[in-house]
């Protein structure tokens, strides 16, 4: 479903990715570590497309990067999930408007929205506060509603850069299992950190590890050395 | 649909911005329409003085009733003549009495009429300018019956200068303040796409079409476009109304004029709208 094939990706004055090769399945859940300029936001953005390789070749679920046209790139991002460590929630809407808004903007008919974002807000274990402003909540609130508008299109991929970087320990497991659960229900999971903690507690994901644009350990090959 | 209920609800969510845009819109549509109500007064007076433009050939006394009606005739027959009077002496006197009454001692006690017949020549306006009138004088001093031309020849270079003088500045100034008003508009959009830089921002990582991010902004500046021109048009009367009788004697513009500046400032702001969320898709 995923696949990197030999990516570099070079800016004008540095270079994010220096050879990048790995595959990811439907249903895995992978971390991607490394401290910070290690390159896992660059391999992120290059997932969603935000950003196209310098050579070498980016595929997910089905669409490569050297030839998508940019109107497959809005039908892409609809089956890729995003979440990031400052929630990027619009501050003027209530929690039920900002996961709307993911529906509304994709075109889904208004009839169905309303039930949707019920089911995902129950989903994330917030239905009690659907109607609170952004401001009124949390940070594990927030990343909750940020989860649930990610989840809004029934993605094939949730991609979490950071996503408990601004949150306590408490929540943090809080999010942790709820990522576990949105795994379990079949959909893949790459997550950026750099809280090693939470790496060593999930012996069943896949670890890759960046380190100045290159992949220095990956838990899979070593598994199947 | 969608668009239309967000480009509502953009207005709802941020009214003094949006009420920020009209009123750039407006001031900047109300500089044109006062610009308007000026140019078309300025055309009206040299109208007018134009419409003054008149030919008089004066006739030899000697000149046959049928040399005469075949004069009429040939002048009137010519494209760039609309009409062509023919004035008898005694008419000339009449007038000249009614005209000048305080010389009619002097024109009751002349034994003979001194004053010759004429005929007084009108353009079609199309040909009324300092070139038509000429070749129609000429034509008519050919004619062995015709005395004499007037015309008035140096003045009519003048108001025929200053009408292309005119000409030229209103179409300079025109696209000038057409240009500056099209720029503020352009501006008030792009702070507008600027507060709401984080929705775009959303709407590309959700996968949002670049029609369904565009359209709310396009409606916008439609709206904005109306709502700014809707507000100069009252602006301008306004001022049109306040100067018109005090200050000087003013004419309102033609209803299409009104109609144009309406659907000009309705069309670009959804014109500016449309660049500066364009080049803001292709950055994001």
């Amino acid at each position: 479903m995923i696949r990197f094939e030999n990516v570099v990706k070079r800016y004008a004055r540095a270079t994010a990715l220096d050879g990048v090769s790995f595959q990811l399945a439907k249903g895995d859940f992978c971390f991607l570590t490394g401290h910070s300029g290690a390159g896992k936001s660059t391999v992120l953005k290059l997932l969603h497309m935000a950003e196209r390789p310098t050579s070498g070749d980016v595929r997910v679920s089905g669409y490569s990067a050297s030839k998508v046209r940019r109107r497959d790139v809005a039908r892409l991002r609809r089956k890729i999930g995003y979440v990031f460590q400052d929630f990027r929630l619009l501050q003027d809407r209530s929690a039920a408007q900002n996961v709307a808004f993911a529906l509304e903007v994709t075109g889904v008919r208004r009839s169905e929205i309303r039930p949707r974002v019920a089911k995902l807000l129950g989903q994330v274990g917030l239905a009690a506060k659907s109607g609170a402003l952004p401001s009124q909540l949390s940070g594990g609130e927030q990343q909750r509603v940020a989860v649930a508008r990610a989840l809004a299109n029934d993605p094939l991929v949730l991609l979490a850069d950071e996503p408990t970087g601004n949150l306590d320990e408490r929540a943090t497991r809080g999010i942790f299992d709820l990522f576990r659960e949105i795994n379990a229900a079949g959909t893949a999971i790459v997550l950026a950190t750099h809280d090693l903690e939470l790496v060593r507690r999930a012996a069943f994901a896949r670890v890759l590890e960046l380190d100045q644009g290159k992949v220095v350990f990956d838990s899979a090959e070593r598994g199947a050395a | 649909m969608h668009a239309l209920r967000e480009a509502l609800a953009a207005f709802r969510r941020a009214p003094l911005l949006t009420a920020l845009s009209a009123a750039m819109i407006g001031l900047s549509l109300l500089v044109v329409g006062l610009f308007g109500v000026a140019s078309w007064n300025v055309s009206r007076v040299l109208d007018d003085v134009e419409a003054r433009v008149e030919i008089v050939a004066y006739l030899r006394d000697s000149a046959s009733p049928r040399e005469v009606l075949e004069l009429q005739e040939a002048l009137a027959e010519r494209p760039d003549v609309a009409e062509v009077f023919y004035i008898t002496r005694e008419q000339a006197l009449e007038s000249a009495r009614r005209d000048m009454a305080e010389f009619d001692s002097i024109f009751s006690s002349l034994d003979s009429n001194p004053l010759p017949a004429s005929m007084e020549i009108r353009m079609v306006s199309a040909y009324r300018d300092a070139d038509g009138v000429r070749a129609v004088a000429a034509a008519a001093s050919e004619s062995p019956i015709v005395e004499d031309v007037r015309f008035g020849a140096d003045w009519l270079d003048k108001v025929f200068l200053l009408r292309k003088v005119a000409g030229a500045a209103s179409v300079v100034l025109g696209i000038t303040f057409g240009l500056v008003a099209a720029l503020i508009i352009g501006a008030a959009v792009r702070i507008s796409i600027f507060a709401r830089r984080e929705e775009i921002e959303i709407m590309h990582l959700v996968g949002a079409a670049d029609r369904f991010i565009r359209g709310p902004f396009l409606l916008e500046g439609l709206f904005t476009g109306i709502l700014g021109g809707a507000a100069a048009l009252g602006g301008t009367y306004f001022v049109y109304r306040v100067l018109s009788g005090r200050v000087v004697q003013l004419a309102w513009m033609p209803p299409e004029w009104v109609a144009l500046g309406l659907v000009a400032g309705a069309l670009l702001g959804m014109m500016a709208s449309a660049i500066a969320v364009r080049r803001y898709l292709r950055t994001a």
